[in-house]
């Protein structure tokens, strides 16, 4: 599958990563390079092979439905861009 | 002091031969005068760490002492440790001063280590060559025109260079082997589940695994005695009796079956690295133990479904880093999308992008059954061929590296041929089997040439016996680069 | 003019009342300041992971149970991935392809007829933060308390024709969930929401319209209102020639109109992926059998039991609207040692009339099961008359004094002493010769007015079954 500068746009908005013009073109050639390795893969036969999701073949543990955490917001948001009033801001979310 | 491995800092600071303090401050010393010349540490906080190692001192003179109180150790800026600036070697998070520790930090804060610096790396452990790192580039003490392997290459070279006589790393798709090959030191990557991810910055959470550096196995087994261990705040940590991982050094070798894939001494390996792994070889069989042809025939497609494994699951869990709740955000944004794509271009640099947008192709919609699933199947034909394999052998062994340590520069600007650069890496990851480097030779120019060691799961212990024997009888890994005194 | 019929699906998020969030240790209590329960799982700090939490699985497994669907043995937790302030780790972790419950009915009733909704699944998810909109100096601000917060998503099949099957259906799954203890129901604080798919078609035609999502439900009323507006807002369009464009919409109460919602509209990819940091979760045979057996009686169940006492099925219905009364009515009865029916009849009268003209709740009532029994039983054994019951039951509403001292201190216990009774007959009989006459000419209204004035002559305490009994003997003679 041959990339095109539209697809690169398009993974670069979903991604939320600004891709300037010039930066497209350096990133589809790159990408392309890439996938040029990735195909080789494509060749394999794995009709009825089962995906692979995880390196141990073991089972979710859970935890009990217990309260362990305690309020550390100021702590946290010590680190924070910007807070008011124990609310994180962001650019006003339109909906 | 710097000269002495782990064990035996270990026992003069527990014999009081030399108080942690003293130690510390020895090191701390060294790194603030070499630490230009090979930029392995981003962060040193001497206060902080004094503060470790006179807690130390006080728990040795009440007799508390545990095998490790009062040793320094440095940490792969990848772990999050609580008060010191975290930064994964990214501008993201330049400024983040981590508010928790990582399961890893508090095993060794309990054992009574001290965190004697936070080591540079690739930005969040993308990278074969600590290059990608926002605080620059790792020098390979052994050529410092020369790169240290990566992502963990702070920790490889700050462990070469004698900065510290051991340092944590995480492990991907080589990313503690190959630096420990490129550096001329050993690592270990244990058996994916057996160290805690907790607090530990992801990049590709199926495969990534906290695991070591030091400069022998001997030295790797105390490490692993503080690291491994099951944590409750990580899924995939595997619930299993602690293990003494140094209760088989010096169990003979005899009758042990070395398997020898066939891929891993095919063409594209340099002929220094051949002739060190292959002599080698021939010692282990000179110690008794039976060499095995072994075929991993699906070998050389590891690096392609890593390329889209770990770049996927890195799309999904980068996307945190959106300058909300910590770490960078841009200035002038018009509005909120704007936000999000100002502070990921400025904040994230160029290979971690790329491989953001690898992966959210590889999962957007129409190609995820054609890459992703597909990846995963293959993985899976990976983890067989090792499974097959261990069952006409005990360990493998084969080259870490096909090259010795490569030129600053030289793959930056080809992402394709730096990835390449792990094609004997990641099949481990990949099947999530244990791993290891030690030191066997250099080649003509001086470079140290690594042997790796894979074994089944949950061998470590095994390994670490094959890894000592091999160095209670070779002396690469006693060799030290030069230029590393004050 | 053509005949078009709605049809719609509903998805609702419910809740689950676990005391920790699904993926973390945090508190799920409503209402505390902004981001003091949101913990570093939460705030996805770098390096944290999720560890699901048992109670969030055994609810959405008696959900599954209760609606006899299909439990999962294996479900997989997927990775929904979308930039939002209002989700912190960029991703919502969700169940994709293998939730943890499929199929399962829920029936409804309609104009007195019965009809089964069939679910298509209910998986388990975690609850995104909330974002504010005041004004902080022309920004939002992100409170992520809520989020973690674990839901079940309940997704039916699109088998309501209706607002008011819609309104059932969600009713009867609120019900249902309260019942089991799942979820707290309350729609205000948002523990119980509905997103409604609406789509129209030619009556008779079996393919289905283009549907559209309305978003925001956070009422019956709201509900039922959203679906009938963008019922007919859809005819008007196909009417006119247009067509429907699938989209998401957002319910506004204020103007009682939907809305598209077109920001987040462009370029959905959730790009779903198996979340790499949780493992499958597989139901273990005796997990599942734990759960079941822990599982209450549910209202179809306890309804049929009902009707086995002898109730009326207006009866056994009104008493399995809820657990609450359900449960009243099962410690009544066991305090009494039987009394079905009049424990029903009373419940579903007085009782209920009671709480209605009060405004609350069975839970709420002065009277609780015990109290209650001490009167009815006087009500069984003939003490007093289901007249002065009332009257006791009033004074121990507003009271604290129990139903015995209230006879006594009222002097309401009814004359069963029958010498009295029929002395008092005898001087009734004796002063209305003309009531006596007609009736034994065979007028039963003049017997009616016998009994009222025996009854009057006592104040209310006489058995009007005895009084009924000694006058028939006495005019029989």
């Amino acid at each position: 599958m041959a990339l095109s500068r539209d697809d690169v746009e398009r993974i670069a908005h979903l991604a939320r990563i600004t891709v300037d013009e010039a930066g497209i073109d350096r990133v589809l050639e790159e990408l392309t390079g890439i996938f040029g390795l990735i195909e080789r893969m494509q060749a394999v036969d794995t009709a009825g092979i089962e995906p692979m999701s995880h390196a141990q073949d073991v089972v979710l543990r859970v935890r009990e439905d217990r309260v362990t955490e305690t309020d550390q917001h100021a702590l946290f948001q010590s680190i924070a861009p910007r807070v008011d009033a124990g609310l994180y801001l962001v650019p006003k979310v339109i909906e | 002091m710097h000269d002495l491995t782990l064990t035996q800092l270990s026992a003069e600071i527990a014999a009081k031969r030399a108080s942690s303090v003293e130690v510390v401050t020895h090191f701390i010393k060294r790194i603030n005068a070499l630490n230009r010349k090979y930029n392995a540490y981003i962060t040193v906080d001497e206060e902080r760490s004094l503060a470790q190692a006179r807690a130390a001192d006080a728990r040795i003179a009440a007799g508390a002492a545990a095998p490790l109180t009062g040793v320094p150790i440095a940490h792969k800026d990848i772990f999050c440790a609580r008060g010191w600036r975290t930064t994964c070697g990214s501008k993201m998070l330049a400024d983040f001063v981590a508010p928790y520790d990582a399961h890893v930090i508090e095993r060794f804060n309990a054992a009574g280590a001290v965190i004697v610096g936070k080591t540079n790396m690739d930005e969040f452990a993308m990278g074969s060559s600590s290059e990608t790192s926002h605080f620059g580039p790792v020098r390979n003490p052994w050529n410092l025109e020369t790169v240290p392997g990566g992502s963990s290459g702070g920790s490889a070279a700050a462990v070469a260079a004698r900065l510290a006589p051991a340092a944590t790393g995480t492990d991907t798709g080589g990313s503690i082997r190959q630096p420990a090959a490129l550096a001329g030191v050993s690592g270990i990557k244990p058996t994916y589940g057996v160290v805690s991810r907790y607090g530990m910055i992801a990049f590709a959470s199926s495969l990534d695994q906290g695991g070591a550096f030091a400069r022998t196995a001997e030295d790797l087994a105390l490490l692993m005695n503080a690291m491994a261990g099951f944590d409750a705040r990580d899924s995939t940590s595997l619930e299993r009796e602690p293990e003494e991982y140094a209760r088989e050094l010096g169990r003979p070798l005899a009758g042990l079956r070395v398997g020898l894939p066939a891929e891993f001494f095919a063409e594209g390996v340099a002929p220094d690295v051949a002739r060190a792994v292959e002599g080698a070889v021939a010692k282990f069989k000179a110690m008794g133990c039976e060499p095995i042809e072994v075929h991993l025939p699906n070998m050389a497609l590891s690096v392609p479904v890593y390329y889209v494994l770990a770049p996927a699951e890195a799309s999904s869990n980068l996307a945190r880093y959106d300058g909300v709740r910590y770490g960078y955000r841009a200035g002038g944004y018009n509005d909120l999308i704007d936000m999000y794509k100002k502070t990921r271009a400025e904040g994230f640099g160029a290979e971690v992008k790329r491989r953001i947008l690898i992966g959210t192709y590889v999962l957007s919609h129409g190609y995820y059954d054609a890459y992703y699933i597909q990846a995963q199947k293959v993985r899976r034909l990976i983890a067989r061929d090792f499974r097959d394999a261990f069952t006409k052998c005990d360990v493998i062994m084969g080259p870490t590296s096909p090259t010795t340590a490569f030129r600053l520069g030289e793959k930056a600007g080809d992402p394709v041929q730096m990835y390449l650069s792990d094609i004997f890496t990641i099949a481990v990851n990949l099947a999530g089997l244990p791993g290891m480097s030690i030191p066997c030779g250099f080649d003509a120019k001086g470079l140290p040439v690594g042997l790796q060691i894979i074994g089944n799961y949950f061998s470590e212990a095994q390994m670490l016996n094959v890894a000592h024997h091999y160095q209670q009888a070779t002396d690469w890994h006693t060799r030290a680069p030069s230029g590393i005194d004050l | 003019m053509m005949k078009w019929e709605t049809v719609i699906g509903l998805e609702v998020h419910a809740q689950l009342n676990t005391r920790s969030k699904i993926f973390s240790g945090a508190s799920t209590a409503f209402g505390a300041a902004p981001n003091t329960q949101a913990c570093a799982v939460d705030i996805a700090l770098p390096g944290v992971l999720p560890v699901l939490n048992r109670e969030a699985v055994a609810k959405a497994i008696r959900f599954g149970l209760a609606i006899v669907g299909r439990i999962n043995r294996r479900s997989i937790f997927a990775r929904k991935n979308y930039f939002y302030p209002d989700l912190p780790k960029g991703y919502q972790i969700s169940q994709y392809e293998m939730p943890i419950v499929q199929g399962g009915t829920i029936g409804i009733f309609v104009d007195g007829k019965e009809k089964t909704i069939r679910l298509t699944r209910a998986h388990l998810e975690e609850d995104a933060g909330k974002s504010l909109h005041e004004d902080f100096r022309g920004m939002s601000g992100i409170d992520l308390n809520r989020a973690g917060t674990p839901l079940l998503e309940i997704v039916s099949e699109p088998d309501m024709r209706s607002a008011a099957e819609a309104v059932a259906y969600a009713k009867a799954l609120h019900a249902l969930v309260r019942w089991i203890d799942i979820c707290d129901g309350n729609m205000q604080e948002g523990s119980f929401r509905c997103d409604a798919n609406v789509s129209v078609r030619p009556a008779g035609s079996d393919r289905l319209g283009t549907r559209c999502e309305i978003k925001n439900l956070n009422s019956f009323r709201f509900l039922e209102r959203a679906i009938e507006y963008e019922a007919k807002r859809q005819i008007v369009v196909l009417e006119e020639g247009g067509t429907i464009v699938q989209e998401t919409r957002l319910y506004d109460s204020d103007k009682d109109e939907t809305r598209s919602m077109r920001t987040k509209e462009e370029a959905h990819d959730y790009r779903y992926f198996p979340d790499p940091d949780l493992l499958p979760l597989v139901v273990n045979p005796d997990m599942l059998e734990r759960i079941r057996s822990e599982m209450p009686e549910l209202p179809e169940q306890k309804r049929n039991r009902y009707l086995g006492y002898g109730l009326t099925a207006n009866e056994a219905d009104g008493l399995t609207q809820s657990r609450e009364m359900a449960e009243f009515y099962e410690g009544l009865v066991q305090a009494l040692g039987g009394g079905y029916k009049l424990a029903a009849s009373w419940l579903l009268g007085e009782f209920t009339a009671a709480l209605n003209r009060a405004g609350i709740d069975v839970s709420e009532s002065p009277v609780g099961s015990e109290r209650a029994a001490g009167l009815l039983r006087r009500v069984a054994d003939n003490t007093i008359s289901r007249r002065s019951a009332g009257e006791v039951f009033d004074a121990m509403w507003n009271g604290k004094m129990e139903a015995d001292a209230i006879i006594e201190n009222r002097g309401l216990k009814q004359i069963s002493d029958s010498g009295e009774l029929e002395r008092i007959c005898d001087e009734i009989i004796g002063a209305n010769p003309k009531q006596v006459a007609d009736y034994r000419a065979g007028k039963e209204k003049a017997f009616n007015s016998l009994v009222g004035q025996v009854m009057k002559a006592t104040r209310g305490k006489a058995n009007p079954q005895q009084v009924n009994e000694i006058l028939r003997r006495r005019l029989a003679q």
